[in-house]
């Protein structure tokens, strides 16, 4: 396998193999705003997200390390010690209950852990009492947009000086900003429980999004480099300007591949052990949260990062200028430009 | 090392007659001084990296044997188990609409702190977050008394003592019928004046129960210009109380210590010192004038007495036993060592007028948190596994630049964490140790681009050693920026977030850092001298770096001989990829000379090389 990815690698560097990423551009970006479309109706139509308890406000009990799991068990014991409503009491890993109820005073409580752990036999070390006032989802969800706010303003800011071109800047965050949209669409669809650490997951998926853009849109630099001055080499005057984006991406999606793959074997041994193992919990929502935004975001950058810069760039004259000159000169050489692999997409 | 192995190629000319092919050793060595200063910067960049490791491991070691710290990174409460209590201050009435200030916080931090170690809690950290809250963390579960002292409003006042009893509520048929009770005759001269006393205080005063909880408001609604019942649960007492003499807000300082006889003999007593400010020290002096007067008069008057209260309730009711000129007062009595500090305590922190509420409380329990910190640790393994294994795959013996290059990240960050736990109390929390695994991907995806970078530079013909040196160029930059975008997150989430999200967002800038500082010192360095052996300079078959099995082009046997490709034996690829490179080639001429496509290919990708760097 490793020697067909390589080469894979060899014939989309040559541009022997080349995926139509710009070429269909219309076609990604009109798919992406759908999707965005419909991320932000689901959670709409679904009546919101699956909020943890530290955003709606309540009392969280979780009994680890027992043999006893029955969830009665625990309903009954919450009953006898609070007259708390809207208990749910939920098996969420082998040996671990875990029991939320609507949010108790304190020394309710203290009552109802004392009454859990008798209950299920355990001892005071296995029993984890959580708290949330209804303040604090909404201190933590207030820090986040504006971290999420200020993170946007400086890396675009960053970026458009990196690549001295805004568009790059608009085209990355855009893309960004669809991963993050979808992201919290496949939230509200599969109904995952949204807490403090999927948010944080949220905020890395963003930093992971950009991160990616900026590796292609540097290939993207350097082989537009040069092409609107006629400065560039004749090889590469050759192909349009967007020919050349699309080639760019092409020539990093091994290394976009390579990098998702690494980045999502790590999330993923967490994920596998935060689920299953531990249950819900800090490391189940980080990772999950990871694990659908790396894989979204790696796609945004191919599907709407590069082919939004195209078209931002081919509104202007020159490029459209410069691209005209190509393709003219193409018809009138004739001969081996036709075999163009943008032009001709996929051969074989 | 065999330096003199090939040339760095640093001009196209020179370039097109390097052999990028296994006949390296055939090929026409010039040894130049450009290979020879990337070796240097190499080993120079390996020691610098071994003095900053061995630096960091000696402060390490110092610290472990000076007995200053431990070998394991100090873990947060959730993987340590623990109570931690996120309290936001509420103001005073009296202070409504007033946006709490930094100071206030600040000091209501200290506040805390000092109450929570009053209690003898060890190891308890009280923190500020955004401004705005306060975090409580310690380890085990706290005791009610603990969770009361931290919420605490501290509104502390001193007034005297009219009457006392027991803290029992008056049986009913004992109690005075209210018509007997006499109206106070004249209007109270001063507070310590019997008139203050009106029926419905006596009626109150006889019924009060001070072993039944009272509501926290109903405690605090005491008017300071009227007289009033408390408790002091602690001696199971109860008192009528005059109005408010002086605010908690007067006293300066108080401490505790060994109380001392006239002679200044240790008299074995465990004593409160207690010190006004300038206001208190006339109000008090006033104050212990007119009680010790009447304790003189009468001896056992209650009325010498004055009460101290925080809160409502009485936690000390002392008889003035001397006229108090210089607002330093000690109050004697049966403490122990215990009861002076928690009673200086209180008296010293006492006057703060910000009360908390519990935002938001966790209590995880020692076997939660270690067994949390176990799975993270084996997630951290397998993933590193998982990375380790699909790199080996991926880039064959190369893999190993990664795998050390992790193996160097890792140790950095471990050395990073436990010395800032050390020093800055730093301590990882389970979301940290997730930021630190997810940090695996994000570092190898370095080692990547950089790889991807060199092996396109081969692709396009170069030697191995200039194809390490190019792709270098390009990929340092690739890094910076990506990194950068990194690092910008993770210090926008520090400094922005709460909570968990710091932790996080502190592993992963870290590993941001610890990355940079491998990427440049390490792998880099470790491919340039790798690249001057036999094995991967020579692009022997597994090193993941033969360029046969990157398709380079051209191909070359010797100086200037084409060898044909493999797959130019009259398929239908190979006419595909003679077509090809007619298209890259420059001109119709291409078929005659491997020399010209060569030549112009590198000159231009030299260009765009330079270009690009600046």
């Amino acid at each position: 396998m490793s020697n067909r990815l390589a080469r894979f690698g060899n014939d989309l560097h040559s541009g022997r193999k080349s995926y139509p990423f710009v070429e269909k551009r219309r076609l990604w970006l009109s798919l992406t705003v759908a999707l965005v479309v419909l991320s932000l109706l689901i959670p709409v139509v679904k009546g919101g997200f699956n909020l943890g308890i530290d955003f709606t406000g309540g009392s969280e009990f979780t009994v680890s390390g027992i043999e006893n799991t029955d969830v009665q068990t625990g309903e009954q014991a919450v009953a006898e010690s609070s007259d708390a409503s809207g208990v749910t009491v939920t098996n969420i890993a082998p040996g671990t209950v875990r029991v939320q109820t609507e949010q108790l005073d304190d020394d309710q409580t203290l009552a109802v852990k004392d009454s859990l752990q008798e209950a299920y036999g355990a001892s005071d070390d296995q029993v984890t009492s959580n708290f949330v006032g209804p303040t604090w989802g909404q201190g933590v969800t207030q820090q986040a947009l504006w971290g999420l706010l200020i993170f946007v303003l400086l890396a675009t800011v960053l970026m458009a000086l990196y690549f001295r071109t805004w568009k790059m800047s608009v085209s990355a965050v855009a893309a960004m900003m669809a991963t993050i949209v979808i992201t919290a669409g496949v939230y509200s669809l599969v109904d995952f429980e949204v807490t403090p650490s999927a948010v944080i997951g949220f905020l890395t998926v963003l930093s992971y999004s950009l991160y990616d853009s900026v590796v292609v849109f540097d290939k993207v630099r350097e082989n537009t480099k040069g092409l609107l001055s006629g400065a560039a080499p004749e090889e590469r005057a050759k192909r349009t300007f967007s020919e050349q984006i699309n080639l760019a991406v092409n020539q990093t999606l091994v290394r976009s591949i390579n990098t998702s793959i690494v980045g999502i074997l790590p999330v993923g041994a967490i994920l596998f052990i935060g689920a299953y193992l531990l249950g819900a919990g800090t490391l189940k929502d980080l990772s999950l949260s990871l694990f659908v935004g790396i894989i979204v975001g790696t796609i945004a950058t191919m599907f709407v990062a590069a082919p939004l810069y195209s078209w931002l760039r081919g509104l202007e004259p020159a490029v459209r200028d410069q691209e005209r000159k190509v393709l003219d000169a193409r018809q009138t050489d004739g001969a081996p430009v036709t075999a163009d692999p943008v032009q001709a997409g996929p051969r074989e | 090392m065999a330096s003199d192995k090939d040339t760095s190629g640093r001009s196209g000319a020179d370039e097109s007659k390097t052999s990028p092919s296994k006949a390296a050793s055939r090929a026409p060595r010039t040894v130049r001084s450009g290979s020879q200063a990337a070796v240097s910067t190499a080993k120079r960049g390996l020691v610098a990296l071994a003095v900053l490791t061995i630096a960091l491991a000696g402060i390490l070691i110092y610290g472990v044997t000076t007995d200053r710290t431990g070998w394991d990174p100090k873990l947060a409460l959730d993987l340590e188990g623990g109570t931690q209590m996120v309290l936001s201050p509420e103001l005073q009435e009296a202070q409504d609409g007033q946006e709490i200030t930094q100071e206030q916080l600040d000091q209501a931090v200290e506040i805390i702190r000092q109450r929570v170690d009053g209690t003898g809690v060890s190891e308890a950290e009280i923190s500020t977050q955004s401004g705005s809250n306060i975090v409580v963390s310690m380890p085990g579960v706290p005791s009610s008394e603990t969770r009361d002292l931290i919420q605490t409003s501290a509104q502390m006042a001193f007034r005297p003592v009219i009457t006392t009893a027991e803290g029992t509520p008056t049986p009913e048929e004992q109690r005075t019928p209210v018509e007997d009770i006499p109206e106070p005759d004249a209007e109270p001269t001063d507070s310590s004046d019997p008139n203050w006393v009106t029926p419905e205080l006596v009626k109150e005063f006889e019924s009060l129960d001070c072993a039944a909880q009272r509501p926290q408001e109903e405690r605090k609604a005491q008017d300071p210009e009227k007289a009033v019942v408390a408790c002091d649960p602690a001696n199971n007492a109860k008192y009528i109380l005059g109005p408010l003499e002086i605010p908690g807000t007067d006293i300066d300082d108080a401490s505790y210590g060994m109380a001392n006889n006239q002679q200044g003999m240790s008299t074995g007593q465990y004593a409160v010192n207690l010190q006004f400010n300038s206001e208190g020290t006339e109000t008090f002096k006033e104050l212990s004038e007119r009680l010790y007067q009447i304790g003189q008069a009468q001896q056992g008057d209650p009325r010498s007495q004055f009460a101290i209260l925080l809160d409502g309730t009485v936690i000390s009711a002392p008889s003035m036993n001397a006229v108090i000129n210089d607002g330093s007062a000690q109050i004697t009595g049966s403490f122990t060592e215990e009861d002076a500090r928690f009673l200086s305590e209180q008296l010293k922190y006492g006057a703060l007028p910000v009360s908390f509420s519990i935002e938001s409380e966790q209590q995880i329990s020692a076997t939660l948190g270690s067994n949390q910190l176990r799975m993270g640790i084996i997630a951290g393994l397998v993933g590193l596994a998982l990375v380790c294994v699909y790199s080996m795959f991926q880039y064959r013996w190369l893999g190993l630049v990664t795998i050390s290059s992790l193996l160097v990240a890792g140790l950095i960050t471990y050395f990073a964490i436990t010395l800032l736990g050390w020093s800055a109390n730093y301590r990882l929390s389970l979301a940290g140790v997730a930021g630190l695994i997810v940090a695996i991907g994000q570092t190898a995806d370095s080692f990547i681009v950089y790889f991807e970078r060199i092996r396109d530079e081969i692709r396009a013909g170069r030697s191995i050693p200039a194809a390490v040196d190019h792709g270098w160029k390009r990929a340092r930059q690739t890094v910076l920026a990506a990194k950068a975008v990194n690092l910008l997150a993770a210090v926008v989430l520090y400094f922005v977030a709460v909570g968990n999200v710091r932790g996080f967002a502190f592993t992963l800038g870290l590993t941001a850092i610890a990355d940079l500082l491998v990427v440049f010192l390490f792998t880099h360095p470790v491919m340039v001298l790798l690249t001057r052996t036999k094995y991967f300079g020579g692009g022997a078959k597994n090193s993941g770096l033969d360029p046969e099995a990157l398709d380079a082009v051209p191909f070359y046997r010797g100086a200037g001989r084409v060898r044909s490709p493999e797959d130019s034996d009259g398929l239908t690829i190979a006419e595909r990829r003679r077509r090809q490179k007619a298209a890259e080639t420059p001109g119709d001429g291409a078929a005659d000379g491997a020399d010209v496509s060569g030549g112009s290919s590198a000159v231009d990708q030299t260009e765009q090389t330079e270009g690009s760097t600046r």
